[in-house]
């Protein structure tokens, strides 16, 4: 297939967790659209401060990602992250990301990478639910 | 209750601090020592966004730690205490006088660190400070949350690999 026709490219967007949440968040997002590939995955598990921040630099240069999702607002990927963003303006940091927030990401299309990082973050908040009994 | 875990972690404020340790002690606030830190209004500002509404932070570089101790270990309320490295711990240490355990949280790999534990690497003088430590009446432990075993120093510097 001609990418002619093909229409905007999607945003992409790395995914900075501990342990294995960033690999189980993408898998699913993978299992559920097979849009996986729009998803970078990387863990903060065992690396000092310099090493996260060098590693998420560099997938942002690999792929051009311009948004970054983290999980926890008070963890290392977050404070490295927030690093480079400092000297980014136009990339775009959520924190706190859930398999909801992946899913309106990577469908995303026409829109900047900020709209497509804020639409999937509203997406993801109201994901979240206590479901009433009875 | 004031300081209820004194501890070394190069990567600060993060998750095992703020949720592994804050949750089950019921953390009410942090000391983050750090002479950068507490020079740099965007590093303080960096670091207070990243702990939750019910924590409060304090920055002081070493010597103001020292200085205000008193105020921390009287605090009625439960609160961690962090460096970013073992040199400012043992400064902290010599001044206070006053501190029994330092917990070893994460200390990770760069040029010149050997593997200890899987989150604790240390340069050779890395190691005299730490002994320096225990030579000051500190016990020194590694541990990096609540849940995994306290492993003493002796058993640190024999490495996990035998």
């Amino acid at each position: 297939m001609s990418d002619e026709g093909a229409g905007p490219e999607k945003p992409k967007a790395i995914v900075v967790g501990h342990g294995e949440f960033s690999a189980g968040l993408v898998s699913a997002v993978g299992q559920i659209c097979g849009l996986a590939d729009k998803l970078v995955v990387l863990s903060n598990t065992g690396m000092a401060p310099g090493d996260i921040e060098a590693a998420i630099r560099s997938e942002l240069a690999r792929t051009g990602a311009k948004v970054i999702f983290t999980d926890l607002p008070g963890g290392s990927g977050t404070i490295a992250a927030r690093r480079i963003a400092k000297e980014n303006p136009d990339l775009v940091l959520v924190t706190g990301v859930n398999l909801a927030t992946l899913l309106d990401f990577v469908f995303s299309a026409g829109g900047t990478p900020e709209e497509a990082a804020r639409a999937a973050a509203e997406r993801g908040k109201a994901s979240l639910i206590v479901i009433e009994r009875g | 209750m004031a300081i209820q875990l004194y501890r070394i972690d190069d990567r600060l404020i993060h998750g095992q601090v703020v949720v592994g340790w804050g949750q089950p002690h019921n953390i009410r606030f942090l000391v983050l020592v750090d002479d950068l830190v507490a020079s740099s209004d965007w590093e303080k500002e960096l670091y207070r966004m990243a702990i939750p509404p019910e924590m409060e932070i304090y920055f002081a570089d070493v010597e103001t730690a020292i200085r205000d101790h008193p105020r921390y270990a009287n605090d009625p309320r439960p609160g961690i205490l962090i460096t970013g490295d073992i040199a400012s711990m043992l400064r902290l240490v010599k001044g206070v006088k006053a501190i029994g355990s330092v917990n070893l949280g994460g200390i990770h790999h760069r040029a010149g660190r050997a593997e200890k534990l899987r989150y604790v690497f240390l340069t050779p003088e890395e190691e005299v400070q730490l002994h320096a430590l225990e030579s000051s009446g500190v016990e020194v432990t590694a541990q990096d949350v609540p849940s995994a075993r306290s492993r003493p120093l002796a058993e640190v510097l024999e490495g996990e690999t035998k």
